[in-house]
């Protein structure tokens, strides 16, 4: 089943075609990556799936459904779930209250339920910290839970922000340079639970920059340039494709690295 | 993390007490005993009458701390709906021949009304942009009440009737504090139910991270307005007290002066502490009171003594406290 497609997605900023007519599908239960260099438009089409930015041209469907244009909240409710590049992290609350915010939309007891703590609401309470331990424990942080998140490690922050994706129980998950400022051991650490997660059925899409996690965890790749797709497939094709050798490395490089190799 | 410092022996006693502080009922439980024994150190009804005061401020500023200090939004004019609650009490009885009690829940209910209106496109607005629209708003409402003087009796205000309940009349410094008393600890009790909920994690998620918040299904604008619907209604009720208790009232308790010194007492108390409302509101009506043995520079010494504890304790008087206690016991 195709869980997430786009139909030729576009947006522009002034004169700068970011995201151009770009159409792929997401089978559900694989882990599908987008890769390109540097401004080929890979956060901005994150950007556009997820809701933030309203695209131009062009549709986003989940599940079949056309959602482009909702706003993230209603898109969180239909399933879709992200990280960001840069975190974005409740800085004040622990990271076990940041994992519960990521329950919200399973929660559905109103403002004067919460006011009063009626029972649905302490029973509610109840229902999201422990959905959200268990998400914590996927990524390794369970011991972390009662921290502070400001305290904590850029690497386990890391971890935090999947965990409060996860808890969301999303069909589809949008994993935006998870390993970015990583370590090699933390890298591992990001590599395993996206492992995990992919061996769970969980759907992944993920922007990343760290080619070896890329070639490695992924079902299907995806390769962006200049806003437009440049290729797709597995692994080993787009690895020696030359149009996506070309794209990283530019004319010359790629010259140079045939005659390094070869 | 740093109890690795402390000796094996000295962990246990160490959580214990720590695990007893995040106890959910110890706060109201502190809050309680603190309002039941404050009365053996009032020795007047003048004593009486500042706590009175401190405690129906301290009502408006838990609303506002819910709005400022969880869901991290401003309001410059929240002074405007303690004078719709104030007036509310005066005008009912007055003019419409409600009683106090109705005449309180009907402005209770026109400030969440008024809110939920002027809140829908003013919190789209950020930071100064909200500033500037609420203090606009707040300054609307003191103009009204202040030209509407066929019903407000406009600049030299009006008389407000006794409140009655059941043939018994609420009237004298010492019934007040209670009334007062009861309506905060409730007040405080509702707030501090509402951080620990769906609502109240969402609104702090909001104050940290929109973006993020909205991203994980909470629905931004509508959380925004819950808020700041629920600020008004506290504030409202702690002007209708404002107003039963001193059977008088002026334009002046809306006006933007009022809405400043509101802010000013979640500020200093402590965004996003509920014990800090209370504190930043008895700083700031005690001290003045206390201050005027000075005469003169009564305002000077106030601002310089506000200044002072803006710069030592920058997350305000509460929060920062309970940190540099929390550091020195572990």
């Amino acid at each position: 089943m195709i869980v997430l497609s786009t139909d030729r997605l576009s947006i522009s900023f002034g004169a700068l075609r970011a995201v151009d007519r770009v159409s792929l599908e997401v089978e559900e239960g694989l882990v599908f990556s987008i890769i390109g260099p540097n401004g080929a438009g890979k956060t901005t089409l994150f950007n556009v799936i997820s809701g933030l930015y309203v695209a131009d041209e062009g549709r986003v469907l989940i599940a079949g459904e056309d959602v482009t244009a909702l706003p993230p909240d209603k898109l969180a409710r239909r399933g879709l779930s992200r990280t960001f590049q840069n975190l974005q992290i409740f800085f004040r609350m622990t990271a076990l209250e940041n994992v519960m915010v990521g329950c919200h939309r399973h929660e559905a007891t109103g403002l004067i339920a919460d006011l009063l703590h009626l029972p649905a609401v302490l029973q509610q309470n109840r229902r999201s910290r422990e959905r959200a331990m268990a998400a914590l424990a996927r990524v390794g942080l369970a011991s972390m839970a009662d921290q502070p998140a400001g305290g904590m490690s850029y690497g386990a922050l890391k971890r935090l922000e999947i965990a409060r994706a996860l808890a969301s129980e999303p069909r589809l998950l949008l994993l935006d340079e998870p390993a970015a400022g990583c370590n090699a051991v933390e890298t591992e650490e990001i590599k395993a639970i996206i492992r995990a997660l992919a061996a769970d059925g969980v759907t992944v899409v993920l922007v990343e920059h760290d080619m070896r996690l890329v070639m490695n965890v992924s079902d299907c790749i995806h390769v962006l340039a200049d806003g437009h797709t440049l290729a797709e497939g597995a692994a080993a094709e787009v690895r020696n494709n030359p149009a996506v050798i070309e794209a990283y490395l530019g004319v010359h490089g790629t010259r140079e690295a045939a005659l390094a190799v070869g | 993390m740093q109890d690795e410092t402390l000796t094996p022996a000295a962990r246990p006693i160490r959580s214990r007490l720590a695990s007893l502080r995040r106890h959910p009922l110890a706060l109201p439980a502190a809050l309680t005993v603190l309002v039941a024994v404050t009365p053996l150190f009032l020795a007047s009804s003048y004593h009486y009458r500042i706590a009175a005061l401190v405690l129906i401020f301290a009502l408006a500023c838990l609303g506002l701390n819910l709005l400022m200090g969880y869901a991290g939004q401003i309001s410059l004019g929240h002074a405007g709906f303690m004078g719709i609650g104030a007036y509310a009490v005066a005008i009912g009885p007055a003019h419409l021949g409600l009683p106090s009690w109705l005449s309180l829940l009907a402005g209770a209910a026109l400030s969440a009304l008024v809110a939920f209106i002027v809140g829908r496109p003013i919190l789209r607005l950020k930071r100064h942009y909200l500033a500037v629209a609420t203090l606009g708003f707040g300054l609307l409402i003191a103009i009204v009440l202040t030209n509407e003087a066929e019903f407000t009796g406009g600049p030299d205000g009006m008389a407000v009737e006794r409140m009655q309940l059941f043939g018994w009349t609420a009237k004298g410094t010492v019934t007040w504090y209670w009334i007062s008393a009861i309506t905060f600890l409730l007040g405080a009790k509702l707030a501090l139910n509402l951080i620990d909920s769906p609502t109240g994690r969402a609104l702090r998620a909001i104050h940290d991270g929109e973006v993020a918040a909205s991203v994980l299904g909470v629905d931004v604008a509508r959380k925004k307005l819950a808020a700041f619907v629920l600020a008004a209604v506290y504030a409202s009720v702690a002007g209708s007290y404002l107003a039963l208790f001193n059977g008088h009232i002026t334009p002046d308790v809306a006006g933007f002066l009022r809405s400043i010194e509101l802010v000013a007492m979640v500020v200093l108390g402590g965004m996003g502490s509920i014990l800090g409302s209370l504190v930043g509101t008895a700083v700031l009506v005690v001290l003045p009171q206390t201050l005027t043995v000075l005469h003169d520079y009564e305002h000077m010494v106030l601002g310089l003594i506000i200044i002072c504890i803006m710069i030592f304790l920058r997350e305000g008087i509460v929060p920062t406290l309970a940190a540099a206690l929390g550091a020195r016991r572990s």
